[in-house]
């Protein structure tokens, strides 16, 4: 079994209860035998109980009690499979508008986004939502499953319609990588296995697709950021005066010799030693989590970050930001919150909404500024101290922060740095 | 393969290592809650690596049933020795001699939900903010909602509708006085991951994860091993058998399976194969749906 060069891809599913969703994702884990015999024995069970004819896909995925009472998902369930060709997260979210905060936190790591349209009732405003949440996150890949094709005949005209609905709309998005897929959850075609029942259609089936698409480009590799997360200092034996930076890397490369600054003070130096436990290297990349020393002896502590001399990010307190709003209480104007950026922790205030967006129209508001449970918006915000920051779309890692309420500890929004 | 990609294995220890550290960051006390299982083994060995030079920075606690293994005992107190750490030992017979907790009665009766008072009480009393364990998503469904860092109020209660969100890679650690957190660094991983990483590694486990002779008797289609916690009813047949464990929990409702695989090599090619799910052999999660949601709503590990 070589499995030792094999990627991780974390994927995210956004859609309602009708439009196959569950059955899709119990779909792909059955068709690539990720599924147990006991799992299939109580789901086979449950589905004769319930009177289904077969197995119903579905209940795969169940969930908690409520979830299976309601035959509903209200928060992010992570699945898991593996071919032999990569090992895949799922994160299946809910697609109520009432959850896009749940969708949000499934995109917030996914390196592909799939999107179901219903065979029979094309682009409708959940499309719009899902597509747009995706684009916001900067997932790089976007696949639409027109599902539900053995309810069309398999015709190829209406999955071109959709195709072209789909383009028309996201031409307004800033995605990169969009594919369309026609399938049929419930009968497995083109999810795993290729369907015989749609010869006009030439590409990859959905595993097909998951399995190759190329996400080496997924994280920045060009602008090197170490925030340092602790300090490593054993005080002891051979390591008396070992100084180490813990941290991950959240772009780019770091060699051995290379010469760094730390913000936000600006001292210089240069990388003495790369290890990841016992293992000393010679080069890291993100997202390696390592342990870095110094050839000179500077203060240095959490919330600081390792960067090259010409490559810096913006040291920046006022900054606008795109944020969704995770919480049932409002945003109070001009209330404080507790900033998390990397491993930095400051106190921020919301200076101003901008304006807020419709996520099925995407058009902006800017009459009510409210922030509320699962509104989006883009904000000014100012911190007591400079962070270091780059945009999101340039990195990830660098680019998003969370805000905290400070007096009930929660996180409240979730915001993409402009 | 391009150079600069790390493989599965490599994301999944580099994300473990980055939240062993922020847990670390960002409290004052936490532990590791160590049963002497393979999932708990991994995390001990990936807070080693997070850490190293410098000697890593948790006790281990270990709730004790009473019923265990004697191999397990024996491999946590020479772990617990080599690596120099603390351990913190939560005795459920303690509690039930104390009269703070009641055996169960019937036919399978065991110390598994027991566990849950010894636990907050052994979190409470050492003043554990953070308690770390192996939980894995993928072991079940009440687990597959679960936070890296998770939330308990201070009755210890898991809120599983009202989860902090959590998104990219920070993590909201605040609490008041008297609630804690658990921590889930392995969240990711699945139990071909772990084997496929304690091989990579080297790691050492107790030899009950290896096929070896056995006394043991049928019981809900899973080979129970016989000690002298267990109640044999008429009908059952001790028999020998070659066995080897999946998941290793209490003496009295962890089930074997019939194997010959005696080396780390063999394990992972049969996991590999598995057609039943590991915790299949767990009596704990044979007693209905959501066995495992309604003991972790209580505080269960």
């Amino acid at each position: 079994m070589e499995i030792n060069n094999n990627q991780l891809l974390r994927f995210t599913t956004a859609g309602s209860v009708d439009d196959g969703k569950s059955t899709l994702i119990g779909r792909l884990l059955f068709d690539s035998k990720s599924i147990f015999e006991d799992q299939l024995e109580s789901v086979s069970a449950t589905s004769a109980k319930k009177g289904h004819q077969g197995i119903d896909l579905a209940l795969f995925t169940d969930g908690l009690r409520d979830e299976r009472a309601q035959g509903i998902t209200i928060d992010v369930a992570y699945r898991y499979f593996t071919t032999p060709k990569r090992k895949f997260i799922i994160a299946d979210t809910p697609g109520h508008i009432q959850y896009t905060r749940n969708m949000v936190t499934g995109a917030s790591t996914a390196n592909v986004a799939i999107i179901l349209i219903d065979a029979r009732k094309g682009v409708i405003e959940q499309t719009k939502r899902h597509a747009f949440i995706a684009s916001l996150l900067n997932i790089s890949h976007i696949i639409v499953c027109i599902n539900k094709m053995d309810l069309v005949d398999y015709s190829e005209e209406v999955f071109s319609k959709f195709v072209e609905e789909f383009e028309e709309f996201s031409s307004k998005l800033l995605v990169k990588d969009v594919r369309f897929i026609p399938i049929s959850a419930l009968l497995g075609d083109n999810v795993v296995n290729r369907s015989t029942r749609m010869n006009w259609y030439q590409g990859s089936t959905l595993l097909n697709a998951l399995e190759t698409l190329h996400i080496s480009s997924d994280i920045n590799k060009i602008d090197a950021r170490f925030p340092v997360q602790t300090l490593i200092r054993p005080q002891a034996g051979e390591y008396l005066d070992y100084r180490g930076y813990a941290g991950r890397i959240a772009g780019g490369i770091f060699r051995k010799g290379d010469e760094v600054v730390i913000l936000p003070s600006g001292f210089s130096s240069k990388i003495k030693s790369i290890q990841v436990g016992e293992k000393l290297l010679e080069e890291a990349y993100a997202p390696m989590s390592v342990a870095i020393t110094l050839e000179d002896n500077i203060d240095v502590s959490r919330g600081d970050m390792l960067v090259r001399k010409n490559n810096q990010p913006r040291l920046s307190q006022e900054f606008d930001v795109m944020l969704c709003w995770l919480n049932n209480m409002p945003a109070r104007p001009d209330a404080k919150y507790t900033i998390i950026h990397t491993s930095n922790e400051q106190r921020a205030i919301i200076m101003e909404v901008i304006y807020k967006i419709d996520i099925n129209t995407y058009n902006r508001e800017t009459e009510n500024k409210d922030l509320e449970m699962n509104d989006i918006a883009r904000i000014k915000i100012r911190t007591t101290r400079p962070l270091m920051i780059d945009s999101y779309r340039d990195n990830r890692n660098t680019g998003s922060i969370i805000l905290i309420n400070e007096n009930t500890n929660e996180t409240v929004a979730a915001g993409m740095i402009v | 393969m391009n150079k600069y990609f790390l493989n599965f294995l490599d994301e999944l220890e580099s994300e473990a290592i980055y939240i062993l550290r922020e847990v670390w960051a960002q409290f004052e006390n936490p532990a590791i809650l160590f049963s002497g299982g393979k999932d708990s083994i991994v995390v001990t060995h990936l807070a080693r690596k997070a850490f190293y030079p410098a000697r890593m920075p948790f006790s281990l606690v270990h709730i004790d049933t009473g019923h265990n293994f004697p191999e397990t005992i024996q491999f946590r107190d020479d772990l617990v020795k080599d690596l120099g750490l603390k351990l913190i030992i939560g005795s459920v017979q303690e509690a039930i001699d104390d009269g703070r907790v009641a055996e169960e009665k019937g036919k399978n009766a065991t110390r598994n939900s027991l566990q849950i008072t010894t636990l907050l009480d052994t979190i409470e009393s050492n003043k554990i903010d953070c308690a770390i364990g192996g939980g894995r998503r993928d072991e079940e469904k009440a687990r597959a909602k679960e936070r890296f860092l998770s939330h308990r109020d201070d009755f210890g209660l898991w809120d599983p509708k009202n989860q902090r969100p959590e998104l990219w890679n920070l993590l909201n650690g605040k609490c008041f006085e008297g609630e804690h957190f658990r921590a889930f660094p392995i969240s990711n991983w699945t139990e071909l991951d772990i084997w496929n990483y304690i091989k990579r590694e080297n790691i050492s486990i107790p030899s009950l994860y290896f096929a070896h002779k056995r006394e043991v008797v049928l019981r809900n289609k899973s080979w129970i091993p016989v000690s002298q916690f267990l109640k044999l009813e008429d009908n059952e047949v001790v028999e020998v058998k070659k066995i080897r464990f999946r998941t290793l929990g209490d003496i009295t409702i962890t089930g074997g399976i019939e194997s010959e695989a005696n080396d780390l090599e063999k394990i992972v090619i049969e996991v590999a194969a598995m057609r039943y799910t590991e915790r299949g052999d767990r009596e704990d999660d044979k007693r209905g749906e959501t066995a495992m949601e309604d003991r972790k709503k209580k505080g269960y590990f």
